[in-house]
């Protein structure tokens, strides 16, 4: 039990998806821009990441050892078109806000990165958890960066004002501010850990570090 | 057929909504890959390749496969694996025929397949030039356009940011902030200047 807990915190602290492995930038990015958006996003990968862990940690002895990233990718497909079909259905409004970035959760480093890494050589137990804690992670990351975009960019968090008489600078719900946003926060921790000399400079970087 | 819409997609496509720099598509090589001009420059090139042959292939499966069969709602897994077979093929082709070509960009191919741009122009295009199950008049054009010309706008952020990149190696940046948080500050005003564009109109 005390094994399943470590496997749910690293995805959330050292290994965070986002701040740590810096993988899955492009819809951190994008759907960043408030905060319910980010949580849908979350929300929706972590309910993929689960979903696949679950299937190829229970198929990975089937699976032949050269195909087996097609294998993972067909997987991982399936849930998110299921996905895609029922935020149609139950969330129309989240749907057209995140948009193309629904069915661009297939090509996300994370997902395929996790089948690759963890799910294809544990069991099924270990996987949920490492699911969870890599979703959680991926969407407390997202919603770090879209609390800070939305607070300067709108002036608002959840749609609630924050402040009369505060002009948001609209620039940082556009696209130089997530940039931005993302940028100070990496360095913030690559800070910290320079800080605490625990870990060395996270060196590793995008999609290659799936590779 | 229309040429003003086609060179509004051209515009569009590399500057006002340029893939990396307002729409974060494929962000993950652009950060990875642009530390040097040379290889920037093969991978910007092998995106423009399959993006544009991508997107003739996924337009001639949605239109006569997905669409006729009423089954559009299997597009992205569809598209992916087509994707992802039709670059293992470039690659294999690549590296039995054309040798000089696969040490110029032929690494870069299977990096592609995870590229969120390919599959995000894929993807664009149907969602644009089809309403209800049917082509709009010239889509094919379109979309071939429209892939074509999104690889352009990538390969022209990649090629600006790692110009800059190469400099800022010799840069006395403080600790923390070298490397890629550093690469995030100057792609944000990239982006920032890219924004001036917005203002074209057709």
């Amino acid at each position: 039990m005390k094994k399943l807990i470590e496997e749910f915190v690293k995805g959330i602290t050292i290994e965070n998806p986002t701040f740590a492995l810096v993988l899955g930038l492009c819809p951190t990015l994008a759907v960043s821009s408030s905060v319910i958006n980010a949580i849908g996003m979350g929300a929706a990968a972590t309910f993929v990441l689960l979903g696949s862990n679950i299937i190829i940690s229970l198929i990975r002895k089937i699976i032949p050892n050269e195909i087996r990233i097609p294998c993972f990718i067909v997987v991982i497909a399936t849930f998110v078109t299921i996905n895609e079909m029922m935020l149609k259905a139950y969330f129309p409004e989240l749907n057209a806000s995140l948009g193309i970035f629904i069915p661009l959760i297939v090509v996300n480093c994370i997902v395929l990165g996790r089948a690759e890494v963890f799910a294809a050589k544990r069991t099924v137990l270990p996987s949920i958890f490492d699911a969870l804690g890599m979703g959680m992670g991926f969407t407390l990351a997202l919603v770090i960066i879209s609390t800070i975009r939305e607070a300067l960019g709108a002036g608002k968090i959840f749609g609630l004002v924050l402040a009369r008489g505060f002009e948001p600078a609209s620039v940082m719900i556009l696209a130089p501010g997530a940039l931005l946003t993302l940028g100070f926060l990496i360095g913030f921790v690559n800070f910290w850990h320079i800080h605490k000399k625990t870990h060395k400079e996270i060196k590793k970087v995008g999609c290659d570090g799936c590779r | 057929m229309d040429v003003g819409k086609f060179i509004s997609i051209v515009i569009s496509m590399v500057f006002i909504n340029n893939f990396i720099l307002s729409k974060f598509l494929g962000l993950c090589s652009f950060i990875g890959v642009s530390r040097e001009t040379k290889p920037a420059v093969s991978m910007g090139l092998a995106v423009t390749f399959v993006t544009t042959m991508s997107s003739i292939i996924t337009w001639l499966i949605y239109r006569y496969l997905l669409v006729p069969f009423d089954i559009a709602y299997l597009r992205t897994i569809c598209f992916i694996l087509v994707i992802a077979s039709f670059v293992q093929l470039v690659e294999m082709f690549i590296r039995k025929g054309f040798p000089g070509l696969y040490k110029a960009f032929g690494i870069y191919l299977p990096l592609i397949t995870v590229n969120c741009a390919v599959l995000g122009v894929a993807v664009l295009n149907s969602d644009m030039f089809f309403s209800d199950g049917s082509a709009a008049k010239g889509s094919f054009a379109l979309s071939v356009t429209q892939g074509f010309f999104a690889g352009v706008g990538y390969l022209l952020a990649m090629i600006l940011m790692s110009g800059i990149r190469e400099r800022l190696e010799l840069l006395d940046a403080p600790e923390s902030l070298k490397g890629v948080p550093l690469a995030f500050i100057v792609a944000s005003l990239m982006s920032l200047a890219f924004m001036g564009f917005s203002g074209f109109k057709f």
